[in-house]
């Protein structure tokens, strides 16, 4: 019974890092051994890969680019999020519910679809190609998946807590900023991990509003694979580094995902 | 919770308003624009009406995209689904595994899109890839760059690699929140598994899995990034989705009336979709 338990996450998670694996293996390998032949592991371990990386300024300036961006998303969306999800929570208002749906409806609209007009909106107010301008596109989708989050995680807070405050004497802003967000600090944690990560994995908008100056790494990538022939183990070596932001946020937030997602709405 | 009126919570919503306008309803005034007009260039515009409507909706290229997207949606979430929940019921309660389950689990959610799609390519190529070396040395010709059966595998294979994890996070979520009574009362009722499973543990993950539903229904339904660079929408037209279709016609062909049309088309039927989803959803909140 024990044993059963334990295989279908064990072969889930050996499925999940196969491919990680085979990135990982082509990353040490020059690309003279991955078209030479076929192999489990690294004969000729090399490192060069990732010297050309940390050493060359238009690839780990990509990487800076892209963290700058998803770091102003990830401050904006969820410190405007949080009085907007606080509103939503607690008070009852013209027009609040259609309001909650616009603000997903957001969230629904494809990027494929945005994608010229964006081009087109950010050059006109002289954006085009800075960090602000991916952060603030970004936010077309994040603001909304956080005030939902953090409506969630406010209502689960009884309203008792606002009331006994403010009969104790505290303004609003000083209950907000001194009970009320550590109250839900687990809820914040959790909005700022799915602004991360839905900021570091998009590209077509990024690629869109970018040319040089704030071009992330995601996009160096492609232009690279397709101008200078096809490095594949510059491209997996590059790949892989882009598997770390993603994996140190994760550990950071990890007891927040196990009790956050549990606090939020179930 | 009861909630008191309040208009002056307004103020609250300002700042999210204005943000999520300016990135929303002006580029979406642009493609309403462009949907009505047709254009020889140099910014010299003719009024259209419903033309572009009429010819998208009518066009068979995306009758086929269409219904390839609907065929992609409907399987990854027959997939995602019943082995979200699946390996979210089989997974340790506490103890310090847990946390190794959901880092590990969680690793394909941060992987940039692009990134995710060059992986699987360099990982189901036949001549180097591990999956492809396998497939074939199983003996089944296997090679999604040109077959097209073999192509859809590989991006549902990709999609369920990517995704699955959300919905065993959000189902894991849901299971934890069961109270041990729960349990301890079914036992001693002598429930089978099937019977605590049906009625405990499905009606409390309701409410997530509605939300993995939801999040899984929209991004697979705008997906574009993944098999654009896995297939290229390829081998054929045989992997193209709406949204590859959308940037084919739109910045390939540049042919901005029908893209805008379509966008909007596109657009409405996702609300459509997810209106229903949220209605559903806000419903069961009512209770």
């Amino acid at each position: 019974m024990n044993l059963k338990k334990w295989l279908l996450p064990t072969v889930y998670i050996l499925f999940l890092m196969l491919p990680i694996y085979w990135l990982l293996n082509m990353s040490f390998k020059t690309t003279n051994e991955i078209l030479g032949g076929f192999s489990l592991y690294p004969e000729n371990f090399t490192l060069e890969n990732y010297i050309v990386i940390f050493t060359d300024p238009t690839w780990y300036n990509g990487y800076l680019n892209s963290l700058l961006y998803v770091a102003m998303n990830t401050v904006i969306s969820v410190s405007v999020a949080l009085p907007a999800a606080y509103a939503f929570s607690r008070y009852r208002f013209l027009g609040d519910k259609h309001l909650f749906f616009w603000l997903l409806t957001n969230r629904m609209a494809p990027p494929a679809v945005f994608a010229l007009p964006f081009f087109q909106l950010y050059s006109a107010v002289e954006l085009f190609d800075t960090h602000l301008a991916v952060a603030l596109a970004h936010c077309l989708f994040n603001i909304p998946l956080a005030v939902w989050i953090l409506e969630g995680f406010m209502s689960s807070v009884p309203k008792e807590l606002d009331e006994t405050a403010f009969l104790d004497g505290y303004s609003f802003p000083r209950f907000f900023i001194r009970i009320f967000i550590p109250t839900i600090a687990a809820g914040i944690g959790v909005a700022m991990f799915f602004a991360f990560m839905y900021s570091w994995v998009e590209l077509l908008l990024a690629k869109t509003l970018t040319s040089v100056a704030a071009k992330p790494i995601a996009a160096t990538m492609t232009r690279t694979a397709s101008t200078a022939g096809y490095q594949l183990g510059l491209l997996a070596a590059a790949g892989t580094l882009t598997i770390v932001p993603g994996a140190f946020v994760i550990y950071f937030v990890r007891n927040y995902i196990a009790k956050g997602f549990a606090m939020g709405r179930v | 919770m009861s909630k008191t009126t309040n208009q002056k919570a307004w103020i609250f919503v300002i700042p999210v308003i204005v943000l999520v306008a300016f990135n929303a309803l002006i580029p979406l005034m642009t493609v309403v624009n462009y949907s009505v007009q047709e254009t020889f260039g140099s910014n010299v515009f003719f009024w259209e009406g419903v033309k572009w409507f009429e010819q998208v909706l009518n066009s068979s290229r995306f009758h086929e995209s269409f219904l390839r997207q609907i065929f992609f949606t409907g399987t990854i979430l027959a997939i995602e689904i019943p082995l979200g929940i699946a390996v979210a019921l089989s997974m340790p309660k506490k103890g310090p595994w847990v946390s190794v389950c959901l880092v590990l689990m969680a690793l394909p959610l941060l992987i940039p899109w692009n990134v995710v799609g060059a992986m699987w390519n360099i990982f189901a190529l036949p001549d180097i890839g591990l999956l492809g070396r396998m497939i074939n040395g199983m003996g089944i010709d296997y090679n999604f760059t040109q077959q097209p059966v073999a192509a859809w595998m590989t991006t549902i294979a990709m999609d369920v690699w990517h995704w699955t994890s959300l919905v065993v996070l959000l189902a894991y979520a849901g299971l934890c929140s069961i109270p041990d009574a729960y349990y301890q009362a079914a036992k001693i009722d002598g429930a089978s598994a099937w019977a605590v499973f049906r009625h405990i543990q499905l009606p409390k993950m309701k409410r997530v899995l509605t939300i993995a539903i939801l999040l899984r229904f929209m991004d697979s339904f705008m997906i574009y990034t993944e098999p654009f660079v896995l297939t290229g929408g390829g081998p054929g037209n045989t992997t193209t989705f709406l949204s590859i279709d959308l940037v084919k016609i739109a910045l390939g062909q540049f042919d901005l009336g029908p893209a805008a049309a379509m966008s909007l088309i596109y657009f409405f039927i996702v609300l459509l979709v997810c209106w229903v989803f949220y209605t559903l959803m806000m419903r069961d909140e009512a209770e």
